[in-house]
């Protein structure tokens, strides 16, 4: 048994705010509570801390089968357990991508051998993720997708678009599109603007994405499907979303550590600053941190993208596009909206579980009978990141070398500490 | 005090100092193209490599016989022989060069910024001969020499830019050199290749949709090469780019006898400018490509010559243990 002692517990399922000892037995909370006290226990003193429902990610790239020189399942969940992550959604553009219920079965088996933390596969939404025909859906669903995406680019026509979404709403699973209206995209490496125009870098504009997100939307009026956007960029995109939600439709949406970060005149001849979406204008950022604030955006997701070495450490367009993010989103979400004042840390805290989980259809709370995922947190704590100390195979983050206050001291996955600063 | 250089990567970071100071440099290297005995000894016994990963025939011969005619030797790395073609990386294939232990690297790549990539991981200065859209900085320098010559000055004149602005690097390096000095800049091309953006460079820029107006008081005229190879769009169809936008005698007239036509070459004659103009009295192409030399010669001087004096640096050994 474990207790925790001590903690402020933010719970956002319960709009809880108070300090409460928590005792887990086994996989699951036992009892939550004031001064709890029990013998033969191992006790975790979270005095100062904050412990919160275990983070999802609802959006990642493990590499797992098929490109293990950049990232394995062991390797990506370790650095996740280290961001405070307890569960981690896996895109299928894997080799061979997650099309089918045993590219299914084999992430879940080997999750649950190697795994730090809970995988959660996603599956493809085309066979290949090719935007041809519909993938085998329904077992892949048995077998333990959470949701359908051909992240990595957009599901590829309306038409197709339709179809998933008809599918998947019967069968009770989120669609999550990568909006990008390829022909606009035409092979930009960063977003279309002065900072572009200044490296003389192809660029994207925001439209490519916005474009996509009104399809999108409008395909949902057709279909009444749960909708989710990936990794938006774009103020415009966020309109679309803010629209749907008015009229009522299940249109929801992530934002990722580094949009709400940087912005485009970051960019530099460096591809730690390549990712796709790009990032965006300054007048785009400061949307999406009104969108965290207001609750127009469900959650922060990271997008954690691993590239070996050798396969970044090339020309700016040459490169591919994506950063790694489990161990900085916390960091970078109290530093660019709780300490400057445009969230709460209760609505941080939703942001990384209640919000995702509803995406997902699931809850996520701290009660008993609860499964004892937690993920405890200090807002003081400073520390220096170096990609050199992660577990993750890959160093990819424009992030390396920065200081921060705040981070994840201990994740708890299933009544085990897996991870412990 | 002004800062020596290390690199040249582009003119964006150069003071106005700095860029008057490579011009007076290029002086006496102009008069030298005229004498009988054209060679120096000023860099025997260095080596310049010469890392052309993007065709090239005029920029590479220039670099090629400047770094000759100061006695220096040269290595040469072309991309129809490159090792890239066999997958080898960018980085790989510098630093074999790097462990030939060259005093200097004049690199040409058609991706942006790498020049400014391998200048962070080697130890020796390099030269940024053209990179992708982004800069040229010495055509820009030959430019400037070749008009400075004629104008006597580059403070406050009225240059015009014409073509594909979008797509040019010799645009970008030109509108941040001339920028420097005062110039106001006028930038005028079909509309999908002269996005607003471009007035943001740099002060003093500003964009004009029809050529009459563009050319109306200039005193600099740069004409542009239609650069097909990079293209991503449809291209447009030669006859309506003639219609709108060659430089034409007519044309020309509107910006006065005294006003000067640059082309940074190869120049498609019959599309962006009419042969008369070409070789018309205005046209300074073919000083340019003398100016090019003497830039280039003053450039090799000052940076590979001066290198001489410093002891041998580590960052490039460093940047290999990685």
């Amino acid at each position: 048994m474990l207790l925790i002692k001590n903690g402020r517990v933010l719970d956002p399922s319960s709009n809880t705010d108070a300090t409460l000892d928590i005792l887990v037995d086994g996989p699951r909370i036992l009892r939550v509570g004031p001064d709890l006290t029990a013998s033969h226990v191992e006790i975790f003193d979270a005095g100062g801390m904050i412990v919160a429902p275990g983070f999802i990610d609802l959006h990642c790239h493990l590499r797992e089968p098929g490109q293990e020189l950049s990232e394995t399942i062991e390797t990506g969940t370790r650095a996740a357990a280290r961001g405070g992550f307890t569960a981690v959604c896996a895109m299928p553009n894997t080799q061979p991508v997650n099309d089918n219920a045993s590219v299914t079965r084999g992430i879940v088996e080997r999750s649950a051998a190697a795994g730090a933390v809970r995988v959660w596969p996603i599956g493809a939404a085309s066979v290949g993720s090719k935007g041809e025909s519909l993938s085998e859906i329904a077992a892949m669903k048995e077998a333990g997708i959470v949701a359908v995406s051909d992240d990595g680019k957009p599901v590829a026509t309306a038409r197709l678009m339709r179809q998933v979404m008809d599918y998947c709403r019967a069968l009770d699973l989120p669609v999550i599109d990568h909006c990008e209206d390829r022909s606009l995209f035409a092979g930009g490496v960063m977003r279309e603007g002065p900072r572009s125009i200044r490296l003389g870098l192809r660029g994207i504009p925001a439209q490519s994405e916005s474009i996509c997100v009104g399809r999108d939307v409008e395909v949902v009026t057709l279909t009444g499907a749960r909708l989710h956007i990936a990794h938006m960029s774009a103020r415009a995109s966020l309109e679309y979303v803010r629209a749907a939600k008015q009229q009522g439709l299940q249109v929801t949406c992530e934002v990722t550590p580094h949009h709400f970060t940087l912005i485009d005149e970051d960019v530099r001849y460096d591809s730690h600053y390549k990712m796709n979406p790009p990032l965006a204008s300054g007048e785009d950022r400061a949307a999406l941190i009104e969108g965290l604030a207001d609750g127009s955006v469900d959650a922060i997701a990271t997008d954690h993208a691993p590239h070996h070495p050798s396969s970044k450490d090339v020309e700016f367009d040459r490169a591919p596009f994506g950063i790694i993010g489990f161990e900085t989103a916390l960091a970078l979400a109290l530093s660019e909206l709780v300490r400057p004042g445009k969230i709460s840390l209760l609505r941080l805290v939703e942001l990384f579980t209640t919000g995702p989980a509803r995406v997902l259809g699931i809850e996520r709370k701290i009660a008993a009978d609860e499964p004892a995922d937690l993920t405890i947190f200090s807002t003081d704590q400073v520390w220096t990141y170096r990609t050199s100390e992660s577990p993750s195979k890959s160093r990819n983050s424009p992030f390396d070398g920065r200081e921060f206050r705040g981070a994840p001291m201990a994740t708890i996955v299933a009544g085990k500490i897996v991870y412990r600063r | 005090m002004l800062q020596r250089l290390q690199h040249l990567l582009g003119i964006e970071d150069l003071t106005r100092e700095q860029i008057s100071f490579i011009l007076d440099q290029a002086k006496p290297f102009q008069e030298f193209h005229r004498h009988p005995l054209k060679k120096l000894a000023t860099l025997r016994g260095k080596t310049v490599a010469l890392a052309f990963f993007e065709n090239s025939t005029r920029t590479r011969i220039s670099f090629a016989t400047a770094a000759a005619r100061l006695g220096a030797d040269t290595m040469n790395l072309q991309a129809e022989s490159s090792s890239l073609k066999k997958g080898e990386s960018l980085l790989d294939t510098v630093w074999t060069l790097e462990a030939m232990r060259p005093d200097g690297i004049v690199i040409r790549h058609s991706s942006s910024g790498a020049p400014e990539f391998i200048a962070q991981r080697l130890g020796i200065p390099v030269v940024n001969a053209g990179d992708g859209t982004h800069e040229h900085p010495t055509q820009a320098l030959l430019d400037a020499l070749t008009v400075r010559d004629r104008k006597n000055t580059l403070d406050g004149l009225h240059v015009t830019i014409l073509g594909d602005i979008l797509h040019s690097r010799v645009a970008r390096s030109n509108i941040h050199l001339l920028s420097k000095f005062g110039a106001h800049i006028t930038l005028c091309g079909p509309a999908m290749w002269v996005p607003r953006e471009l007035e943001s460079l740099a002060p003093n820029v500003r964009r004009v949709s029809h050529i009459d107006e563009a050319l109306d008081g200039a005193d600099v005229i740069i004409v542009l090469r239609v650069q097909t190879e990079r293209m991503h769009e449809p291209a447009l169809a030669p006859e309506e780019y003639i219609l709108q936008f060659q430089l034409t005698p007519e044309r020309l007239r509107l910006a006065g006898k005294d006003a000067l036509v640059l082309h940074p070459g190869p120049m498609i004659r019959g599309l962006e400018i009419d042969p008369s103009v070409a070789d018309g009295p205005q046209s300074c192409v073919l000083d340019q490509v003398t100016n090019g030399l003497a830039i280039r010669m003053a450039l090799l001087y000052h940076l590979v010559g001066g290198a001489a004096s410093e002891p041998a640096s580590g960052p490039g050994m460093a940047g290999k243990d990685k």
